[in-house]
């Protein structure tokens, strides 16, 4: 399994010679599994520039989205295999009580906040909603769960030829709890991530900045790494990092909570472009 | 390990913050946690009595209705929560496992999470004074 990284921004990109390191791009990272198979998480305007890397023959797509926030689907218009006739391109997304999966993606793609309605790309397009359950697809097991963030949200574990990669951008497990990390069973997130060989997790605050965010949805770095250690990962990948934090202030943050909780574990700060082999 | 749904995970959270006494029980009715406002009532700490199946909450605290005759489990609150999926409230006797009789208010409803998942029950109580 071969993950990309193309986006790993949180809640609203950022470029600038600030960010050039870790990326100003929104939340995408591609996943290519032993048979060719793609999958792609979540549709921040990192996917733009995947789909331009993506070969023309191609024929199918699966787009898993965690949830509906703009940070994690603004780039969808802009990935060129949904523009192509013939191509085959299905979204995940969570399911909710409101409106179905693919009436919630028209309300952005559509007037006024989008000219390009649903309606006109050439691809074909099918959605499907989830919530707690595995599906096959292709040569992957892709397990969902609900997580803990803000309106419905999935994170996803995925596995194939025995390795996982565990997929939680937009995290807060420590939400209310009295003592982070609690026991596994009562931890947000716990079953997708235990014994992952990559988990790419929510690291948007520093401990300070968590402090006046309880709620936002998001982790601190160190609660990020609590929640590696708890869930026992081989490496974790620091994801989704606050708009304004410089590529210099990341460097310091991620090192000062490593030098603080020592993980037994590795820790590779996620960057654009960034990629991972797992066998 | 397997590991609790969110909305459950939430509820438990809450409850921790909160002083008023909860009782939560999962999808097959097993009682998960109360609270520390609970303990006073129900006369044990819940680390002493961890979790227990349904068939062992609903009988160990000897529930009576309002004249002190026994109640049967399928009108407890809670079990009506959780068979049918709708709240429901009554007035009735338990026995602590303190050994104290006492007269509670039990108000109870279902969670049910995003895609119609039945995800347990929640049963909020209060002590009625004699």
């Amino acid at each position: 399994m071969k993950v990309r990284l193309w986006g790993t921004r949180g809640s609203l990109a950022s470029p600038g010679p600030d960010t050039v390191r870790y990326g100003g791009n929104t939340s995408c990272v591609s996943v290519t599994g032993s048979e060719g198979g793609l999958l792609v998480l979540d549709a921040g305007t990192g996917i733009r520039l995947l789909g331009q890397y993506l070969a023309p023959d191609l024929t199918c797509v699966n787009i898993l989205l965690t949830h509906l926030h703009m940070d994690h689907v603004q780039g969808l218009p802009f990935f060129m295999p949904l523009r192509r006739p013939g191509v085959e391109v299905h979204i995940w997304g969570p399911a909710s009580t409101t409106l179905n999966l693919e009436a919630r993606i028209k309300r952005y793609l559509s007037p006024p906040l989008f000219p390009v309605r649903v309606r006109d790309l050439l691809s074909e397009l099918y959605f499907h909603e989830l919530a707690t359950r595995s599906i096959e697809i292709g040569e992957f097991l892709v397990s969902a769960q609900m997580i803990l963030h803000p309106n419905p949200t999935v994170g996803y574990r995925i596995q194939e030829r025995g390795v996982a990669l565990t997929y939680l951008p937009d995290h807060e497990p420590a939400l209310g709890c009295q003592t982070f990390p609690h026991r596994g069973e009562w931890t947000s997130g716990y079953a997708l991530a235990e014994g992952a060989d990559l988990l790419i997790h929510d690291s948007q605050f520093t401990t300070m900045e968590y402090q006046a965010r309880p709620g936002f949805g998001h982790s601190s770095i160190p609660d990020a790494i609590r929640f590696a250690g708890l869930a026992g990962v081989r490496q974790f990948v620091p994801f989704h990092h606050d708009p304004s934090h410089s590529d210099d202030q990341l460097d310091r943050f991620i090192a000062e909570s490593l030098a603080e909780l020592q993980p037994p574990f590795e820790v590779t700060p996620g960057m654009e472009g960034m990629t991972f082999q797992l066998d | 390990m397997s590991q609790h749904e969110i909305e459950l995970i939430l509820a438990r959270h809450l409850s921790e913050h909160l002083a008023m006494p909860i009782f939560i029980v999962d999808p097959a009715g097993d009682l998960l946690f109360y609270n520390e406002p609970a303990e006073a009532i129900l006369g044990e700490r819940f680390d002493e009595t961890g979790p227990m199946p349904a068939s062992r909450w609903s009988t160990i605290f000897q529930p009576v209705d309002q004249d002190g005759k026994p109640l049967s489990p399928d009108d407890l609150p809670l079990v009506v929560a959780m068979t049918t999926h709708r709240p429901a409230h009554k007035i009735f006797g338990i026995r602590g496992l303190d050994g104290a009789q006492r007269q509670i208010a039990v108000t109870a409803f279902p969670l049910i999470g995003q895609a119609e998942r039945y995800l347990g029950a929640v049963a909020i109580f209060w002590e009625i004074p004699e």
